[in-house]
C-alpha cells in the first residue's frame, strides 16, 4: 500500500510518522517507534502480549492498522512509569507476578485498562479484563494477587521484601522480589526479538507443509536474481559443517536445512535472505521447490515407514528398569489393578516464539537470542556451520518462556549461516505457526500398567509398559526413556517392579523436552492406578499413598537406599486435614447438587534432580572487583523461573555479604563459565552448590589474607572490604591491591557435579543425587450433562529441601499447576491443525482456581543449604489428581488426555450403557 | 500495488464499490489472523471514517445496529431485555481487546459457523441492511449468511446496518456458550433463546443455536413445540426434541455426537435462564 502520514501521541509524545496505513501498530511501535516493551506472542489476537491503550480502551496492537489508530492516543508500557514505578508494576515485582516478562506488557496494560474505569474491582472483574492475555509462567494467581493489591484488597498472598532490607547471613529463605525484576515490568526486557539490529538482513525459512515428502529445488539462482532484495538463497548444501545436529551427541540425527526429503511438517529446507524493509512485502509461497508427497505415519505402529535407516522398526531408544520379582509378587498379590492411558502431543506455548539476531565480530559469530542452554547451543552450532566453538559467542537474551523446548536450537544455525555467508547482521523470529510446527512437544504416550498390592494395602509388585512417540527426530527422546522407567512407580516403595519404555519415531512432531521428561506421563498411568487399588481394598486413598510413601532408609526401584531427606510422606501428611476438610465439603455438596458432582483427587510425585547418570557440572565464578562489588558470574540461564535471584541468595549467604552487594553478569559463553543448561530441575539445586562452593571458596581466601577466621564479618563500603572479628576491624582498600584479568582482587569459581552412577543392565544404580517430593490434592465440579470441570481450588505440598525464595518458588508451584491443568483438560497438539493460540488452548486466566501452597522442607545432604529442585515436580500431580477427582465425581475415569468436555461426556455415557 | 481507501461517506464507499473489488476492513480482527503473514494483495477499503455507521438508533419500526458498531459499545448500550442474550454474547467475543474494536457486522460478514454475534441477532429476527450504488436491499440474517465465511453480500455492496423488528424486541433473552476453557475460545455449541412469557406460558419462543451446522440455525420446530406451553414443561420439551436444523461435525473441539447433546442441553439452560430472568424482571 502507499504510505500515509499517520499522527500520533505516544505516551504523552506526538509523532508523525509515514507508513503504509495497514501495518500494525505493534508493528509500528516496534520497528519504528523502537518501543519494544509491546511484544509480539501470536500476530492474531490470540494471546494479548501486544495490548496497548488506544484512547484509554485495551487493544491487541497486532491487530490495528495504523489508519485506524491515527489521531489517537497510545499508551504502552513504557508510559506506566514516571520517575518511579507506578503502583502497579511495583504490586507485579511485589507479588511475583512477572516470571519470564514476555506477557507482563500486556497484563499490566489490560490492568491499567480496568483500573482507570474501575479503581475497586473484585477478583470476577479483575479476571474479566485480563482474561485477554496468556501466560505460560505464573498460573495467573499472583497476576490477579498484584492487581487486587493495587485495588486495595488486603490479603493477596505473600509478598516481596526490598532486597536492600535483607541482611547479611539472612538472604537464603527471604523472598527479594527477583533481581532481574524491573525491567520485566517497565518495558525495557531485551527479549530475542527486541534487539534487532537496524542494517541486518531478514531470514524467512521454508518449511515442508508436509508430514514426509521429497523434495527437488527449483532455479534458486534465477529466483534470488528475480527479485533484487534477496541478499541470498541457503539450502543444506550450503551448510559449511556438520548438517546434523542434537542435543545427546550419540543420537544427533536432525539437519539443520533437510537434505532431500523432510521426516515432519514445518521441517526447514531453506533459508531466504532479504533486506528487512522487502519482508512486508515477501511472499514466500513462489519458492522454487517440487513436494512429492510420502507415506506417513503420526501415531507408532508396526507397518509405518522407516524414518532413519540405522534404526530398527523406528525404535530410537528402549529403556528398563526391573527389582525383584513382580511376575510372581504380582500373581501372590491380594489385589491388583490393571489399566491404560494415552496422552496427547503437548505444546511449551511460551508467549515468546523463538528469536534472535547473528553478527560477525571479526571472525567470531555473535548469535544473540534466547534460549534455554548456551553453551550446547555454542557446541551444535559450531558444529553445523564448521567453525571451532572458540569462535561462536552465544549470547542469551531474557527469554520468554522454555519449559524444556528451547533447550534445542532453533534460530541458531539458521542466522548464523547467513551471517557468516553475507557477512550481514542476520534476524529472524518465528512467527507463531512456526514455532509451533518446528519445535519439540511433549512425547504422546501409550502406557499399559498393572499393580498389586498384600491384604495391608501394602505395594507388591508394578508391571509398567510404555510407548512414547518420540516425532521424526532423536531430540530429548532417549532422556525420556529412560527417566520413565526410574519414575514410574512413583515415590512409593515398590519392592518387585518391571518398568519397560520405547521411544518411536513417527512423522509427527520433533517430542522433546517438556517438564519433567515423561515423568507426568507416566505418573497419570500409576496416580490413577493406586485411585482404584485403594478403592478396590477399601481405603482411604490418601492413606493408601501415606502407607506406601518412600522413607529415608528405603530403596528405590533402581536400588537406590535413600538415606535421608526423603519428604513425600511429610507432603502427604501435609494434606492430610485439607483432605478431611475435602471430603466433607464434597459430601454435603452432592447431597444437594443434581448434575453438578463434586470430587476431590490427589497424587504424588517425585522427581531426580539433574541428568540421569550423567555427568551435570555447573561452574560458577565469582569475584571481589576494587571497586568493591562483588560479581557473579551467573551463567543459568533464568528463563523466568528465578535462578538470576535465587543463585544470588545463595552467594550472598554463603560468602557473608548482604544480598544487595551482589552484581550479575551474564549468562553468556564468553562472560560465564558453564552453568550447564536450565533443565531437569537443576539450577537451583546444581549451579546454586556451585555457586555455593564458589563463594565459600572466595570468602576462604579472604578470610586467609585477612588471617581471621570463619567467624569474622565481610562488608563492602565505597571500595573498601571490611572485615570485623570481635574487636577487630580491618578495611582492606580493594584499589590498592593487584587485580587479576577479570579486575577482580579476590577471585573463586567452582565446580559441582553431582554424584551419581551408571545403571546396570536391570536399571539399578544410583541415577540421580538429590530427589525432590510433592503432593498436590484437587477440588472440581464437573458438569455431568455437559462434560465440563470447573475447578474449585488445588492444594499443593511440595519438599523443596529448605526454600531458598519462597515466593519464586511459590511462583514456580503455580505455574507448573496451570500447565499440569492444561495437560489435564485442554491439550493436544495435533500438526497440521492446532498452530495457533485459538486452536491449541492453553488456560487463561479464568481456567486456574485458588491454589493454596505448603512448602514443606526436608533437607537435603547434597543440595545448597538443603534445597532440591521444584521446577518440573510441580506438573507432575496436577493431571493425574485432577483425573483422580473426575473420578470421584462421576465415577469414571477418563483414559485418554486431554480430558475435554466431549471425552468426559462419552465416558459417563459409556458407564450407564 | 493493491488501492487503500478510507471514505468518509458512505456514498463515496458505494462509489468506490462499484469501482472494483474491494476488502472491507473494519475492527480488522478478523484481517490480520486471515493474512497471517502474507502480503495483502487486496484493494482495501477502510470502513473506520464512516462515522454515519456508528452507534444504536430506533426508528418506527426497527433498532438499528450501525455497522461499525463494536462489540463493547454493545455491551455499555441501554437496550430492551430482549437484547440480553446479544449483551451476553458481546462478552464472550474473543477478549476486552477485540471486543473494544471488533464490529457486530464484521462478524456476520466473517461468516464463522462458530460467530458468536449470530445466534442473538438469530432470535432478535434481525436483517442486514445492505447498500450499493444500485440501492438498498434487507436481507434476513437467517438467509444473508449462506454457509461457512459465505455471504449473499455483493461485491459492490457494503453491509450498512442490522435492523431489528421493534415487533422482536419483545420478551427476555438469554445466551450460553460452551468452550473447552473460560476466555479466549471458540465455542463447540452455543446458544441463543428469547421467550415471551405470560401467565406462565410461553407465547413464542425463539431459539438458535451455533456451531453445530456450517450457518447457525433457529430451531423452528422446537419452537412452535414450545408455543403455547406452561414454562414448567419446557425442559421435557427440549429434552424430547428432535432438532433437525443441527448437523454438526467432528473437529479438534468436540464430537458431532457430543455437539448434540450439549446443544440441547445448553439450549434448556438457555431457556431456565431466560425464564428466571423474565422472573426477576417482573
Amino acid at each position: 500500500m502507499k504510505s500515509q502520514s499517520i499522527n500520533l501521541d505516544v505516551n504523552g509524545t506526538s509523532v508523525t510518522l509515514n507508513v503504509d496505513p495497514l501495518t500494525r501498530l505493534s508493528s509500528l511501535l516496534r520497528d519504528e517507534l523502537g518501543l519494544t516493551g509491546t511484544k509480539v506472542g501470536c500476530d492474531a489476537g490470540d494471546c494479548g502480549a501486544c495490548t496497548v491503550l488506544v484512547d484509554g480502551e485495551a487493544v491487541c496492537a497486532c491487530l490495528a492498522p495504523a489508519a485506524a489508530v491515527d489521531g489517537c492516543r497510545i499508551r504502552t508500557v513504557e508510559g506506566l512509569a514516571g520517575e518511579r514505578l507506578s503502583a502497579l508494576q511495583d504490586a507485579f515485582l511485589a507479588h511475583g507476578a512477572a516470571q519470564c516478562g514476555i506477557c507482563t506488557p500486556g497484563f499490566l496494560m489490560a490492568a491499567s485498562a480496568l483500573l482507570e474505569r474501575n479503581p475497586r474491582p473484585n477478583e470476577f472483574e479483575v479476571r474479566d479484563a485480563l482474561g485477554g492475555v496468556l501466560c505460560r509462567c505464573t498460573g495467573y494467581r499472583k497476576i490477579i494477587a498484584a492487581v487486587l493489591a493495587v485495588a486495595g484488597e488486603v490479603d493477596c498472598g505473600r509478598s516481596a521484601e526490598a532486597p536492600s532490607g535483607i541482611a547479611r547471613g539472612s538472604a537464603v529463605g527471604a523472598s527479594p522480589a527477583r533481581l532481574d525484576g524491573v525491567p520485566k515490568v517497565d518495558g525495557r526486557e531485551k527479549f530475542g526479538a527486541d534487539s534487532f539490529p537496524a542494517d541486518a538482513l531478514a531470514v524467512v525459512v521454508i518449511r515442508s507443509p508436509y508430514h514426509h515428502a521429497r523434495f527437488r529445488l527449483g532455479d534458486l539462482e534465477k529466483y534470488r536474481l528475480a527479485n533484487p532484495a534477496i541478499a541470498g538463497v541457503f539450502t543444506a548444501a550450503d551448510m559449511p559443517g556438520i548438517n546434523c545436529f542434537g542435543v545427546i551427541p550419540a543420537f544427533a540425527d536432525q539437519p539443520a536445512l533437510a537434505e532431500g526429503a523432510a521426516r515432519f511438517r514445518g521441517e526447514a529446507i531453506a533459508l531466504v535472505a532479504l533486506e528487512r524493509s522487502a519482508l512486508h512485502d515477501f511472499d514466500a509461497s513462489d519458492f522454487p521447490v517440487e513436494w512429492e508427497p510420502l507415506e506417513h505415519a503420526l501415531e507408532p505402529g508396526p507397518a509405518n515407514p522407516v524414518l532413519h535407516e540405522s534404526r530398527a522398526d523406528n525404535i530410537l531408544v528402549r529403556g528398563y528398569v526391573e527389582r525383584g520379582n513382580p511376575d510372581s509378587a504380582m500373581e501372590g498379590g491380594d489385589y491388583t489393578v490393571t489399566g491404560t492411558i494415552k496422552t496427547a502431543y503437548v505444546e511449551h506455548a511460551y508467549i515468546e516464539p523463538e528469536a534472535g539476531f547473528a553478527v560477525m565480530d571479526g571472525d567470531t559469530l555473535v548469535i544473540t537470542a534466547c534460549t534455554q542452554a548456551p553453551f550446547m547451543d555454542r557446541d551444535d552450532t559450531a558444529k553445523l556451520l564448521g567453525l571451532p566453538v572458540e569462535k561462536v559467542r552465544i549470547v542469551p537474551t531474557a527469554t520468554g518462556g522454555g519449559f524444556g523446548s528451547k533447550l534445542d536450537i532453533s534460530v541458531q544455525p539458521l542466522i548464523g549461516l547467513v551471517a557468516l555467508k553475507t557477512g550481514r547482521a542476520a534476524v529472524l523470529a518465528f512467527t507463531r505457526a512456526e514455532s509451533m510446527m518446528a519445535s519439540t512437544k511433549r512425547h504422546p504416550a501409550t502406557m499399559s500398567a498393572e499393580i498389586g498390592a498384600d491384604e495391608n494395602g501394602r505395594i507388591v509388585a508394578m508391571r509398567f509398559n510404555g510407548t512414547f512417540n518420540t516425532g521424526a527426530y532423536a531430540s530429548w527422546g532417549p532422556t525420556v526413556a529412560n527417566r520413565v522407567p526410574v519414575h514410574a512407580s512413583g515415590p512409593y516403595f515398590t519392592p518387585n517392579y518391571r518398568a519397560n519404555s520405547v521411544a518411536v519415531h513417527t512423522n509427527g512432531p520433533v517430542s522433546g523436552a517438556f517438564r519433567g521428561f515423561g515423568v507426568p506421563q507416566a505418573t497419570i498411568m500409576q496416580e490413577t492406578l493406586y485411585d482404584q487399588l485403594a478403592d478396590q481394598i477399601g481405603m482411604d486413598r490418601l492413606e493408601l499413598r501415606i502407607a506406601n510413601a518412600l522413607r529415608n532408609g528405603d530403596a528405590t526401584v533402581t536400588g537406590h537406599v535413600l538415606e535421608a531427606g526423603v519428604g513425600i510422606a511429610a507432603c502427604l501428611e501435609a494434606l492430610r486435614p485439607h483432605w478431611t476438610r475435602a471430603l466433607h465439603d464434597r459430601k454435603s455438596a452432592n447431597e444437594s447438587g443434581i448434575f453438578i458432582r463434586r470430587g476431590v483427587g490427589v497424587a504424588s510425585c517425585w522427581y531426580g534432580c539433574g541428568n540421569t547418570s550423567l555427568p551435570n557440572p555447573s561452574t560458577i565464578l565469582i569475584g571481589i572487583s576494587a571497586d568493591g562489588r562483588v560479581k557473579l558470574h551467573q551463567g543459568a540461564v533464568d528463563i523466568g523461573q528465578g535462578s538470576n535471584t535465587v543463585i544470588s541468595q545463595i552467594a550472598a549467604d554463603a560468602l557473608g555479604v548482604p544480598l544487595c552487594c551482589i552484581d550479575l553478569i551474564g549468562a553468556d559463553t564468553s562472560l560465564t563459565p558453564d552453568a550447564g543448561k536450565t533443565s531437569a530441575s537443576r539450577q537451583t539445586f546444581v549451579s546454586g552448590k556451585a555457586a555455593e562452593k564458589s563463594a565459600r571458596a572466595l570468602r576462604d581466601k579472604i578470610l586467609r589474607f585477612a588471617n581471621v577466621s570463619n567467624a569474622a564479618t565481610l562488608a563492602l563500603d565505597d571500595g573498601c572490604l571490611i572485615i570485623c572479628e570481635g574487636d577487630t576491624r580491618r578495611a582492606i582498600d580493594l584499589g590498592a591491591l593487584p587485580a587479576d584479568g577479570l579486575r577482580y582482587v579476590f577471585s573463586a569459581q567452582e565446580t559441582y557435579d553431582p554424584p551419581t552412577s551408571a545403571l546396570d543392565e536391570k536399571g539399578q544404580g544410583r541415577p540421580y543425587a538429590v530427589y525432590g517430593y510433592g503432593a498436590q490434592m484437587v477440588e472440581l465440579e464437573v458438569d455431568i450433562r455437559l462434560g465440563t470441570v470447573k475447578l474449585l481450588k488445588i492444594t499443593a505440598a511440595h519438599d523443596v529441601g529448605k526454600a531458598i525464595n519462597p515466593l519464586l518458588a511459590e511462583g514456580q508451584i503455580e505455574g507448573g499447576i496451570a500447565q499440569g491443568i492444561g495437560m489435564a483438560l485442554m491439550e493436544e497438539y495435533i500438526p497440521g491443525r492446532t498452530e495457533n493460540l485459538h486452536d491449541y488452548l492453553i488456560p487463561t486466566i479464568g481456567d486456574v482456581p485458588p491454589i493454596e501452597t505448603i512448602l514443606v522442607e526436608v533437607p537435603d545432604a547434597e543440595g545448597p543449604f538443603g534445597a532440591k529442585g521444584l521446577g518440573e515436580h510441580v506438573l507432575i500431580p496436577t493431571a493425574p489428581a485432577i483425573l483422580n477427582a473426575i473420578r470421584h465425581a462421576t465415577g469414571v475415569l477418563v483414559t485418554q488426555l486431554p480430558a475435554t468436555p466431549a471425552r468426559i461426556l462419552a465416558a459417563i455415557k459409556d458407564a450407564r450403557k | 500495488m493493491p488501492r487503500y481507501a478510507k471514505p468518509t461517506t458512505v456514498n463515496e464507499a458505494l462509489a468506490l464499490l462499484a469501482q472494483t473489488s474491494w476488502r472491507p476492513l473494519a475492527g480488522a480482527t478478523d484481517f490480520y489472523p486471515a493474512q497471517g503473514n502474507k502480503p495483502i494483495t487486496d484493494n482495501v477499503l477502510d470502513l473506520n471514517a464512516l462515522d454515519q455507521l456508528r452507534g444504536i438508533t430506533t426508528t418506527d419500526t426497527h433498532i438499528v445496529i450501525g455497522a461499525r458498531t463494536t462489540w463493547t459499545e454493545i455491551v455499555r448500550a441501554k437496550l430492551p431485555a430482549a437484547f440480553d442474550a446479544l449483551k451476553q454474547a458481546a462478552r464472550e467475543v474473543g477478549s476486552v481487546q477485540i471486543q473494544n474494536v471488533a464490529t457486530v457486522a464484521g462478524n456476520l460478514c466473517n461468516a464463522s459457523p462458530a460467530a458468536d454475534g449470530v445466534p442473538p441477532l438469530l432470535v432478535l429476527d434481525a436483517d442486514v441492511e445492505l447498500r450499493s450504488q444500485r440501492g438498498t436491499r434487507h436481507v434476513p440474517l437467517g438467509d444473508f449468511i449462506v454457509g461457512n465465511r459465505q455471504t449473499l453480500r455483493r461485491n459492490e455492496e457494503l453491509l450498512t446496518a442490522i435492523r431489528v423488528p421493534k415487533a422482536s424486541v419483545a420478551g427476555v433473552s438469554s445466551f450460553q456458550k460452551l468452550g473447552a476453557r473460560r476466555y479466549l475460545v471458540i465455542s463447540i455449541a452455543m446458544a441463543a433463546v428469547r421467550l415471551e412469557v405470560s401467565d406462565h406460558t410461553i407465547r413464542k419462543a425463539a431459539i438458535a443455536v451455533g456451531a453445530c451446522s456450517a450457518v447457525a440455525q433457529r430451531l423452528f420446530t422446537l419452537e412452535s413445540e414450545l408455543g403455547g406451553q406452561d414454562i414448567s414443561r419446557a425442559n421435557g420439551i427440549v429434552a424430547g426434541a428432535a432438532m433437525p436444523e443441527l448437523s454438526p461435525i467432528d473437529d479438534v473441539r468436540a464430537s458431532s455426537e457430543y455437539r448434540l447433546d450439549a446443544a440441547r442441553e445448553i439450549v434448556s439452560r438457555a431457556i431456565e435462564q431466560a425464564i428466571s430472568s423474565e422472573r426477576s424482571v417482573r
